[in-house]
């Protein structure tokens, strides 16, 4: 009897351990990161491009990149997986054509980041002749957070009661305007909440960018949607393997990982405490 | 009041809205087909030079010599060996941190810890690699006298942690789906809280977890960055889990901008990424099958 307790007492201290162990991780790579980007992110670094070769200066251009490529992702991602949420909640009925598409999504979902970037490589810049631009990264980026932006959106949608649909739908609304006026206002908390944890997957991502929009360093800032730029997480990885100068790097690397990912998870943590406050506030 | 508005112009807008909508759902379908075809487009050029067989199980990939060769079977092999053996270590961390959030964790603690896996889900990849190759790798190649820490081990710590994330929540998905009248009938015999978790919550979420360990592993195959920064990127096979390996993502983003466009290395990375899409799709389509045949509500998604 008593080996029954105890065997339980020792599963729950694993099952802790293995939460703490996860925790630890998460920060300890931030700590990590903190300690040593801290000293190298100063204001010349956020906004002097980079200089003598790329060991001196700092990342303006990159950031600027980064800023362009996941507004650009998110413009054509979030009309997009919006519209598609609404059909696959509001429309679509059980049957083959709504199967496909979901499976379609899950798929899209699963397809692994370097192979958008094969994608976006062979369809954007050279079939339909974008080059290696901005264009071409962010439509690429897009189709990647597509999945993303439709799965938020489609939650958002299912957390409107029925009752909101039926109460407009029995005034004599059309399906259309119950959609646009009583279901879509009731959902947007959501759905923002879905497209800002895209925006955070989409500045983070590298692999879809390399082929498609990355430059290694530019001089100047972007003047057109066909123009290369640099990003930051490609900077990152220019600066930590290519070159003659790694070690004397080490702190611009630390300073842009740094960076980046008090961008990302600056933009999930928002993310997450809006989708808190609007559990906390439903009034439904 | 104009009740006439609502016969035939309403009618017509409700009926176009439905079928554009329709066809804008049905655009994410059109992708995934543009992809198999663009990648189909670039890869199948290569076997005009070489048979399947060849590409497939060829033991040496030396794309830049004269004459070339073309064989990812070491790539293959690389990319399987990280893959296990980072699921080795994500699936106990992801399915027992989903037990605690789901069945022992007070409400509090539950959410933080949500929020904490999600922000390690949303760390972004280069970040991780970057964290393997100045900590890790140092610490590894020190600690046990190796010739580089940059090898199969280091690569699947850092995808573990990738994975984690994902086993995790969708585990936790299933856990959480399982019927209260389960544990409830469970106590009711007796049986202890880890006896309930362990004989009744996780056996009744099985199909749920089978999804999220197959999701899991479907995202460290294709994952690039860490791979290719922390993998060590020899093209051979591997004799011990100390040894460098170039997995199949490694392999395209390391020689993609390098490859000439339309030369036979350029067709062969695209062939490369044929077999990683076709890995990761059927990946994703036997989780999709497990999930739809054992329904449990709101299991299974992503």
């Amino acid at each position: 009897m008593k080996w029954r307790y105890l065997r339980q007492s020792l599963f729950f201290v694993v099952v802790r351990l293995s939460a703490l162990i996860i925790t630890l991780a998460l920060l300890g790579i931030i700590v990590f990161l903190l300690v040593n980007g801290f000293s190298a992110v100063t204001w010349d670094f956020l906004t002097l491009p980079p200089m003598d070769s790329m060991t001196k200066g700092g990342i303006m251009p990159a950031i600027v990149g980064t800023f362009y490529l996941t507004v650009g992702a998110i413009v054509v991602a979030l009309p997009l997986g919006v519209v598609s949420a609404i059909y696959l909640t509001e429309y679509a009925k059980q049957g083959l054509f709504i199967r496909i598409i979901r499976i379609g999504v899950n798929c899209l979902a699963g397809v692994p980041s370097v192979v958008f970037g094969l994608f976006g490589l062979g369809f954007f810049v050279v079939f339909l002749h974008f080059g290696s631009s901005i264009l071409s990264g962010a439509l690429t980026l897009g189709i990647l957070i597509l999945p993303t932006i439709i799965g938020a959106a489609e939650e958002a949608l299912k957390a409107v009661p029925h009752t909101f649909r039926e109460a407009s739908l029995a005034l004599g609304v059309s399906k259309w305007r119950t959609i646009s006026r009583i279901v879509l206002p009731s959902a947007l908390p959501g759905i923002l909440t879905g497209a800002i944890l895209g925006v955070g997957r989409a500045a983070g991502e590298t692999a879809p960018i390399m082929f498609t929009a990355a430059a290694f360093f530019t001089a100047v800032l972007p003047k057109s949607i066909f123009d290369e730029v640099m990003a930051l997480p490609y900077h990152i990885y220019v600066l930590a393997t290519a070159g003659t100068h790694i070690e004397q790097t080490r702190p611009l690397q630390y300073g842009t990982a740094l960076v980046l990912i008090a961008l990302v998870l600056g933009i999930d943590l928002v993310a997450i405490v809006i989708r808190g406050t609007i559990r906390g506030k439903k009034r439904w | 009041m104009e009740p006439k508005k609502y016969t035939f112009t309403s009618r017509a807008r409700e009926i176009i809205i439905k079928n554009l909508f329709a066809f804008l759902a049905f655009i994410s379908v059109l992708l995934l087909g543009l992809i198999v075809l663009f990648l189909f487009r670039e890869g199948l050029p290569l076997f005009k030079q070489i048979s399947v067989a060849q590409f497939l199980f060829g033991s040496a990939w030396y794309p830049t010599y004269n004459p070339p060769e073309y064989g990812i079977w070491p790539l293959i092999v690389g990319s399987v060996i990280v893959t296990v053996l980072s699921c080795l270590i994500a699936v106990p961390f992801g399915l027992l941190s989903a037990v605690y959030i789901s069945e022992i964790a007070p409400a509090r603690i539950k959410e933080i810890l949500k929020s904490i896996i999600e922000l390690l889900a949303g760390l972004p990849s280069v970040v991780l690699g970057f964290f393997g190759m100045v900590i890790l790798a140092p610490w590894m190649q020190e600690t046990f006298d190796l010739p580089t820490g940059l090898n199969i081990v280091n690569a699947s710590v850092m995808l573990a942690v990738m994975a984690i994330p994902t086993i995790s929540s969708i585990s936790e998905d299933a856990l959480y789906a399982v019927p209260r009248e389960y544990k409830e009938a469970s106590y009711a015999l007796g049986a202890t809280k880890y006896e309930t978790i362990v004989k009744v919550v996780i056996p009744a979420a099985l199909s749920g977890i089978s999804t999220a360990v197959i999701l899991g592993m479907s995202r460290a195959i294709g994952e690039t960055m860490v791979v290719l920064m922390v993998a060590g990127g020899a093209a051979a096979i591997p004799r011990g889990i100390f040894d460098s390996v170039r997995p199949m993502p490694a392999s395209i983003a390391a020689e993609m901008g390098e490859a000439p466009f339309g030369s036979g290395h350029y067709h062969a990375l695209f062939a490369t990424g044929i077999v990683l899409f076709i890995i990761t799709l059927a990946f994703n389509l036997i989780a999709d099958h497990i999930s739809n045949r054992f329904k449990e509500e709101g299991s299974g998604t992503l």
